[in-house]
């Protein structure tokens, strides 16, 4: 098997791999096997997905850093646009299916709750990282201003763990989860500038 | 007001007899049926004759399915779907329910000792929880006001006291200490005589399954549905307002009453729609769930954004 077609299978499968929750959801939805309450049920699933991909995205640096895992590198669009697929997705359900387009209880919900405010805002700060994704946007912004633009990363991952906290009735457990694993991979972000920042400091005085 | 007094329907004919009937037989009939079903929550559920009580609720009973696999109970998990799974091992026979406080026949009461088979009834009840879904539900049970009367409850009873059991063998979710165990309801003396407040035993023609509270619980149509303390062991007369399990955990968030009300929103979201399971669009949340005309009256003259 030569590279090139080794890449292409791998990158097949972590499309697929990508894909696969959004292709159960369907089976299931069509077969009645979402429980009592499926809009429900679906809504939460594509939500608790989107998070899972933007946090995914958001470890792929730090484990090059950790293991030398080079090869992530390339699946990292992939995931972070997954993600905003099925945050994407997650909104339309609560918009469409959830509330029916009852625009005015969406736009009091959005104003008025504090867990949709900041899971709005998550949604509109993804779409400039989604519509610069491209290699031809790359390009045009520059390497350097596309890495300061996508550092709103940073930002929206934790408005997606608020967004879920708030929403949690009593046992906060698994948003605590996706909280600690955020303070690993942000923090070991701030760590690196730092130690950079030491080490690239003039020995003077 | 949707509903009317007055017999009607009893349940055994909204789900056709001849199913439960044919699922009895085949169990009998297959000893590898009755070993599975021994392991499922559900395995001990008997059939329960009741004769059609007042207050039937003319909306369309939720399916039985979504009714017994689809609620919360934290004795066995956050999930939804947890109860249903994990509570086969809550034992429900023998069972007892202290009694206690401001009555005249204090004591350990055995459950069958509280009602007679006789006394029970069918009431179809909207049931809304506070977390904007509902459903219907054909309750098998006796008013509570029966009970209270059967231990003589004196003037000093102001609230009834409810707790449920406290063992974690038989509840594994308590051995993770989401609320405050063992969970505890309450309501004020004129709620709980109310005749809308049942003490249910049954639901949809046979004894409760597990997961919705057997072998008995409260049912408080009016009031979200977390006010329905279930696997009771323990019922207090008192003249003060009693601690509950979730106004403790959050109480800017669940208060004392915890009344259905659309006009007041829980802190976090919106109580003016919910969804009924089974159904696509959401629907208005109505005044005390609809049963305003029986229970209004309750509250007059308190601010009820305040009592919460």
């Amino acid at each position: 098997m030569t590279k090139r077609i080794r890449d292409r299978v791998i990158y097949a499968v972590v499309w697929l791999a990508c894909a696969a929750p959004l292709l159960f959801l369907v089976y299931w939805g069509l077969n009645d096997q979402l429980g009592a309450n499926p809009i429900t049920t679906g809504l939460r699933f594509l939500g608790l997905w989107g998070l899972r991909f933007l946090v995914a995205g958001l470890a792929i640096t730090p484990l090059r850093g950790w293991f030398g895992w080079n090869f992530l590198q390339r699946y990292r669009r992939t995931i972070g646009l997954w993600g905003f697929a099925y945050v994407a997705l997650h909104l339309l359900t609560y918009i469409g299916v959830d509330q029916f387009f009852d625009w005015n209880t969406i736009l009091k919900d959005v104003l008025k709750r504090p867990y949709i405010t900041f899971g709005m805002l998550g949604f509109v700060l993804l779409i400039p990282l989604a519509v610069t994704s491209t290699n031809a946007m790359v390009r045009r912004l520059g390497g350097r201003r596309w890495r300061q633009l996508h550092k709103l990363a940073y930002v929206i991952a934790p408005l997606g763990v608020l967004h879920y906290d708030l929403l949690v009735k009593a046992d906060t457990t698994w948003p605590w989860m996706y909280a600690a694993i955020l303070a690993v991979l942000l923090g070991w972000r701030v760590w690196q500038v730092r130690t950079r920042r030491a080490a690239t400091r003039p020995v003077s005085a | 007001m949707r509903q009317h007094l007055g017999p009607t329907l009893p349940s055994s004919e909204i789900t056709p007899q001849r199913l439960y009937l044919a699922r009895r037989e085949f169990l009998g009939a297959s000893v590898g049926a009755l070993a599975t079903a021994a392991f499922s929550a559900n395995a001990f559920a008997a059939s329960l004759a009741a004769k059609p009580g007042p207050f039937r609720a003319e909306d369309k009973p939720t399916a039985k399915e979504a009714v017994t696999t689809y609620n919360n109970f934290y004795e066995f998990g956050v999930e939804k779907d947890d109860p249903a799974k994990n509570a086969g091992t809550l034992r429900t026979s023998p069972w007892s329910i202290v009694v206690e406080g401001a009555c005249d026949r204090p004591g350990t009461y055995a459950l069958e000792d509280l009602y007679k088979p006789a006394e029970l009834e069918e009431r179809v009840y909207r049931h809304r929880c506070v977390e904007a879904w509902s459903m219907v539900v054909p309750w098998i049970g006796v008013p509570l006001a029966s009970v209270l009367q059967k231990v003589g409850a004196t003037s000093n009873a102001k609230y009834v006291a409810f707790e449920t059991l406290y063992d974690k063998e038989q509840m594994p979710g308590q051995s993770r200490r989401v609320l405050e165990w063992p969970y505890r309801e309450g309501l004020r003396i004129d709620e709980a005589m109310h005749p809308l407040t049942l003490l249910a035993v049954g639901l949809y023609g046979e004894t409760l399954p597990n997961q919705n509270g057997a072998p008995v619980r409260l049912v408080v149509p009016w009031k979200y549905g977390f006010k329905g303390i279930k696997s009771i062991v323990r019922i207090k007369l008192q003249d003060s307002q009693p601690r509950t399990a979730w106004n403790v955990s959050a109480p800017s968030e669940y208060g004392f009453y915890s009344n259905v009300n659309p006009d007041v929103d829980h802190p976090r979201w919106s109580q003016k729609t919910e969804r009924r399971i089974g159904e696509f669009r959401r629907r208005e949340t109505l005044p005390f769930n609809g049963y305003g005309e029986q229970v209004a009256e309750l509250y007059a003259g308190m601010d009820l954004r305040r009592n919460f």
